[in-house]
């Protein structure tokens, strides 16, 4: 029978454009630290390390997880990369999962990071190659003329992303660690900001940041041993990854039927039948804001075509019956390689009621989310409270 | 929309940090001095880059202003580039397709935005263009139309060099420009995106 897994540890640094002050090393040093002591362990307990990051030349550093093994405290034990783009750190959490519900390793951590202050992943995205077609302007124009083409099958209020984009950053203000922490924000200061990749606006897509998350996972017996002690674990309920090929004639770009398989496979998995009944928060990796009624729609929170109304409704605010990244989410933090876990993370946070002044009162069951690549990416956990 | 009152500031918990305290008495008096962010450092690499049989015929085709896709056995869909597969059945797309020289605006933004190694003049426009007989859009640079009246439907030609700096690139179309044809409707674009 399968191992039972618990989040037992989280840890964050605070995201910010540059940190400055610390090394790669030691930006991970930093997370670890955190959800070791949060898991009351050091690293002599822990039996493997599974990692993640985005492209290497998104920040120039090359192969990190050779010369990263002695900060981590990982010499002599397996370490494991993942690579699935932006999903990764996603994906990173849900094979750090899978080695203890195999009975692989019984205590794992897992880190994802990005120090984008290190290179630019606008050019690092837009490289030109003659033997290649050129992407002309980095995740934004990529994913920009799918976003207008939801706006025209969709028919939705021109001021959706507005919504989002003003929602997300004023939830950011309720999380210390978020790297946006515009107090001044309006409707107004959004709508106005300059149109970046028209129809998105600056204020609309996600800052370029540092940062990174780590988890300490453990089998059934740690987590019991974390609630014995007082520290509520929060078990994990389902797992899902799936793909489909980038550049596939007849895909739908606009809701991929890879995230639409994966959010149907986790929701079986979790039994849940009406997520926007059952889930009481999700975090959702959002980069730019018309990604949220998109994914409303995908995910089966909303009937396509419809999603931007529970966003015009407020159904996803902090305050709203399905609250949708009340961290702030990616629209806010976004060290690429930890931004997926950022999420799977701050879902576990919500559930051991430890968000701080973000914690939704009461969350149970939440929903952690990434998608990575040219929307061909996609890892999604379901963690409770409860065992499962 | 919630009415969020700002909250105090929150201070960051204590955690154990990685930092050990080191002595940084050689930096006194250092601090008018500006701190070093960042620096460039040049660098290059060579690539050898062989392309495969689909690709190396489509690279020559391009050399020659022809546009050449390559046609799924199972599925029918034509894709340029052509990478020798396809990516929904597996199996070897061997049928080679001539395409046109022209094509269709199926979505595109419009970039405001300036960065590291960009060599247009913003605005520009950045579509995906289904090329005649082909059925994925690639994208590409649409220019000799003002920004705000490129649309999804619009008609494009593709611009080139000259002949004599035509090589095995793609490079070789310079961007895309209206050809005059009439919209094609948004209900025969229906999944191209």
């Amino acid at each position: 029978m399968a191992e039972r897994v618990a989040v037992i540890g989280i840890g964050q640094t605070k995201y910010t454009a540059t940190r400055g002050d610390v090394s790669l090393p030691g930006l991970l040093r930093e997370a670890a630290f955190r959800a070791l002591e949060d898991a009351q362990l050091t690293f002599a307990d822990i039996d493997a390390f599974v990692i993640g990051k985005a492209p290497d030349f998104f920040e120039g550093v090359m192969v990190p997880e050779y010369s990263l093994v002695e900060a981590l405290g990982a010499v002599g034990k397996p370490v494991f990369r993942v690579h699935t783009a932006g999903s990764v750190s996603g994906s990173t959490a849900i094979v750090a999962s899978q080695l203890v519900e195999a009975g692989i390793h019984g205590t794992v951590l897992t880190i994802g990071w990005e120090m984008q202050s290190c290179s630019e992943a606008m050019w690092a995205l837009s490289v030109t190659m003659p033997f290649q077609q050129q992407l002309v302007a980095g995740a934004g124009g990529y994913f920009a003329p799918y976003i207008r083409q939801y706006m025209q099958r969709s028919n939705a209020p021109d001021d959706t992303g507005i919504l989002v984009a003003l929602k997300d950053r004023q939830n950011a203000l309720l999380n210390p660690y978020a790297h946006l922490h515009e107090h001044g924000i309006t409707y107004e200061s959004v709508r106005d900001s300059i149109m970046l990749w028209d129809p998105l606006r600056y204020s609309e897509t996600c800052p370029s940041s540092d940062g990174a998350f780590a988890m300490v996972l453990s089998n059934e017996a740690g987590g019991d041993a974390a609630a014995a002690a007082g520290r509520q674990p929060a078990w994990v309920h389902a797992t899902a990854m799936r793909s489909e090929p980038a550049l596939a004639a007849g895909r739908d770009q606009v809701s991929p039927q890879a995230g639409k398989d994966c959010a149907a496979s986790l929701f079986k998995q979790a039994g849940i039948t009406n997520p926007r009944k059952e889930i009481d928060v999700a975090e959702v990796y959002v980069p730019f804001s018309w990604y949220e009624p998109m994914w409303l729609e995908n995910l089966g929170f909303a009937e396509e075509g419809t999603g931007w109304q529970l966003t015009h409704d407020g159904a996803t605010a902090i305050d709203g019956d399905i609250p949708w990244n009340p961290s702030g989410g990616v629209l806010s933090s976004n060290p690429i390689g930890a931004s997926g876990m950022i999420r799977f993370g701050e879902a576990a946070l919500q559930v051991r009621g430890m968000a701080g002044a973000h914690q939704i009162d009461g969350a149970k069951l939440a929903l952690g989310h990434a998608y990575g690549g040219a929307a061909q990416f996609y890892s999604m956990w379901v963690v409770g409270s409860d065992k499962p | 929309m919630s009415d969020i009152q700002e909250p105090a500031p929150i201070d960051l918990p204590e955690g154990l940090w990685s930092q050990p305290s080191v002595d940084t008495s050689a930096l006194d008096g250092l601090d008018e001095v500006e701190a070093v962010q960042l620096i460039n450092t040049p660098a290059k690499f060579v690539y050898d880059y062989t392309p495969g049989i689909a690709r190396t015929r489509f690279l020559r085709a391009i050399a020659e202003k022809r546009l050449v896709g390559q046609r799924c056995p199972e599925t029918g869909m034509v894709y340029v580039p052509p990478s020798g597969v396809s990516p929904i059945s597996g199996l070897p797309t061997l049928e080679e397709v001539e395409l046109g020289l022209d094509g269709t605006v199926v979505s595109y933004c419009i970039v405001n935005l300036d960065f590291t190694g960009n060599a247009q003049e913003i605005p520009y426009v950045s579509a995906l263009i289904l090329v005649d007989g082909s059925d994925i859009p690639i994208y590409g640079l649409v220019r000799e139309i003002p920004t705000d009246e490129v649309r999804t439907g619009l008609r494009l030609k593709s611009v080139w060099v000259e002949p004599d700096e035509m090589t095995t690139s793609f490079e070789n179309i310079k961007w895309w420009a209206p050809n005059g044809e009439p919209d094609v409707p948004a209900s025969d674009l229906v999944g191209y995106v």
